[in-house]
């Protein structure tokens, strides 16, 4: 395989809580706690979990959205965790990121000319005409027509929004586009039309995807290599073959067997799990999945386990592979 | 066949804005038989929330109202029922739950106060008694600690706890008919998993028919018996889980299930609908879904189909079914298989 694109290593973010009539720090939020992970260029990695895994928090602490607290993000070759503003916005001309609501990512009193000019003019394309020119282009990349370049977003469903979203992150040329759940808000019927154009596009453009989703199919459908996280951590990774079709960890195990199939024909063993994910404020002492877990044993209660690779490029974070 | 618990015959309910009238629910008909489940499948604004609130008498008039139909409840014309009736009706015989059980619930009031007010409303019995009776509740929904939880505001529960708690309240009473919109599209799967599992014992154990609304083919397979597929207002096919979902007739169905990115299969391309979901609306000449169908041949465009019945109880809203249409039928049929 090429080189890796782009390398994670020991990402953590904290979040403080603050409390008292003074505002004392009383205790902190792990969202992210001691992710690494590499993306090779030209290919999917998706990144799935429940609601507050952290996989958001970890799409936003590689573009530096927000500030992690530990880690190192490695952006071809070049550690970019201590740039200051100036060069990080440079930077960002390679790194874009596509958001998950299509109705709030969208500034409403701007026309999509002005939505997609920005990045433009910011990278330095200060001629009007060039700028007409490549938002006309863009346009008609993501499937909608250049008279579209003088509408208001909300003229504008769900999907198309969407697009135009898409067209801004592109704007620039990018090398790697985070796409933080971009389809999860629409129809299904819209779904797959976007699915597709996001393969099309990456083909077209050479593009590396960090697709982050809590839908499984869908990551199925367009990752190459996926990423499961649980509490902030990332408990297993692999290519999308071995993960849906030997999954090593119990916490994926259930998390496949959880997932509703439109098949009435596949009846399967379905491992439902008990309880609900605990907080991540408290999350519970050594493997944060004990609680929940069907094989916990005493060790999982006490130790941490490392997230090593117990075949090849299959990395699990388990006890039960020690 | 058992009893019919709820019969929707031709309902249209409208919502008269400044923009004209619109037909959210456009002629919908559906039955639901005793301890059966019925899935009622579509997209964002075809229909099937409005349908629900109309069996309930929620549409917030103005600007929706029913204009015309029948809903029959066990023999009842709901449409033509007083206020102090529906009372009566919601929550003891019929009951709903909603999408965000973040926001049904209410947040200045305990669990227990919530539920006991549910409970004291329709049945006569004394407060104590009634707490007792919410504890039990909450057992059978599978909270644990359930006494002390009685006594705990909804913010200190889950969201998959919340969606047990409505899941509770709403089987207090011993319902005939349980309304269940989109009940766990904001959970996630392994909650979603236990939530349809505690319906469908519920189902089995009180024989309460479920009518469930989702957008989710997958949550269909699981828990439904019958499905009606709904687009733009109007019901465009219905039958079995089984035969929609392995062996859709009618192209906006096929187009839906062929849509969904498959978990066991590797594919290259997903198959799209192209086009955009349109709005219900009234005055349209032709089959609604015409604009986005790869059969749609000249007669779609000008005339509205009916609802064609099929073999074995199945409707199908396409002129693809009128046996009239001979011809361009075997044409299309050959498209579908090959």
């Amino acid at each position: 395989m090429q080189n890796p694109i782009l390398k994670v290593e020991g990402l953590k973010k904290y979040y403080d809580i603050k409390g008292g009539p003074l505002g004392i720090k009383v205790g902190e939020v792990k969202a992210v706690d001691d992710v690494s992970f590499s993306v090779m260029e030209g290919e999917i990695l998706g990144i799935v979990g429940e609601s507050g895994c952290g996989k958001s928090t970890t799409g936003k602490s590689i573009l530096r959205l927000v500030e992690p607290t530990e880690g190192k993000v490695v952006f071809n070759d070049k550690d970019i965790t201590n740039l200051n503003n100036n060069e990080m916005r440079k930077l960002r001309r390679d790194m874009q990121i596509i958001f998950q609501d299509p109705y709030a990512s969208l500034n409403p009193r701007h026309t999509v000319e002005k939505i997609i000019g920005e990045p433009l003019l910011v990278h330095g394309m200060k001629s009007a005409k060039e700028r007409i020119e490549r938002i006309r282009e863009l346009l008609e990349v993501v499937g909608l027509s250049p008279y579209h370049a003088k509408r208001y977003p909300h003229q504008f469903s769900g999907g198309q929004r969407q697009r135009i979203g898409i067209a801004r992150a592109l704007a620039n040329n990018p090398k790697l586009v985070i796409c933080d759940e971009p389809v999860s808000a629409l129809d299904v019927s819209i779904q797959s039309q976007i699915l597709n154009l996001m393969e099309k596009l990456k083909d077209e453009f050479n593009l590396t995807y960090i697709f982050i989703a809590h839908d499984l199919s869908v990551v199925k459908h367009i990752s190459d290599r996926i990423g499961v996280m649980y509490l902030g951590r990332m408990v297993e990774l692999t290519n999308k073959d071995s993960l849906y079709d030997n999954p090593k960890h119990p916490y994926t195990q259930a998390l496949l067997s959880a997932v509703p199939l439109p098949d009435p024909d596949l009846r399967r063993d379905r491992i439902i799990l008990k309880g609900d994910v605990p907080s991540p404020a408290n999350p519970p002492s050594g493997c944060a999945f004990h609680t929940r877990c069907p094989y916990a044993s005493d060790i999982c209660k006490e130790v941490r386990p490392e997230f090593k690779s117990v075949e090849d490029n299959h990395f699990v974070a388990c006890h039960l592979y020690g | 066949m058992s009893e019919i618990v709820l019969e929707l015959k031709e309902l249209h309910t409208h919502f008269f804005t400044d923009n004209g009238e619109i037909p959210a629910a456009n002629g919908v008909s559906i039955k639901v038989h005793k301890g059966e489940v019925v899935g009622i499948v579509g997209e964002s604004g075809s229909g099937k929330s409005v349908t629900s609130l109309s069996i309930m008498q929620l549409i917030p008039s103005p600007p929706g109202r029913i204009v015309s139909g029948e809903i029959n409840f066990k023999g009842e014309n709901l449409v033509r029922s007083s206020e102090k009736r529906m009372k009566k009706l919601r929550g003891n015989e019929i009951s709903m739950i909603f999408q965000e059980p973040m926001t049904s619930l209410n947040p200045l009031f305990t669990i227990g106060n919530q539920l006991i007010e549910a409970i004291r409303i329709h049945q006569k019995i004394t407060k104590k008694e009634s707490r007792q009776k919410a504890i039990k509740m909450l057992k059978l929904v599978g909270i644990p600690r359930a006494d002390a939880i009685v006594d705990e505001y909804p913010h200190q529960l889950s969201g998959g706890m919340r969606q047990r708690v409505m899941i509770a309240m709403a089987m207090s009473c011993d319902p005939e008919l349980l309304i269940a919109d989109e009940p766990t599209t904001a959970l996630d799967v392994t909650i979603q998993a236990q939530i349809l599992d505690l319906m469908r014992n519920l189902n089995k154990k009180e024989n309460t028919a479920i009518l469930l609304i989702t957008h989710d083919l997958g949550v269909v397979a699981e828990i439904c018996d019958r499905v009606v597929v709904m687009y733009a207002g109007q019901v465009v096919e219905q039958g079995t889980t089984r035969e929609i979902l392995k062996n859709p007739q009618h192209p906006y169905s096929q187009g839906l299930i062929k849509s969904l990115p498959k978990i066991h299969e590797r594919e290259q391309k997903l198959y799209s609908i192209p086009g955009i979901v349109p709005k219900p609306k009234t005055g349209g000449i032709g089959c609604n879904f015409a604009p986005r169908c790869e059969f749609a041949f000249e007669r779609c465009f000008h005339e509205a189909p009916e609802l064609y019945s099929l073999e074995d109880n199945r409707k199908s809203r396409c002129f693809l079914h009128d046996n009239n249409e001979g011809e361009v039928k075997k044409h299309a049929k050959s498209d579908i298989e090959s």
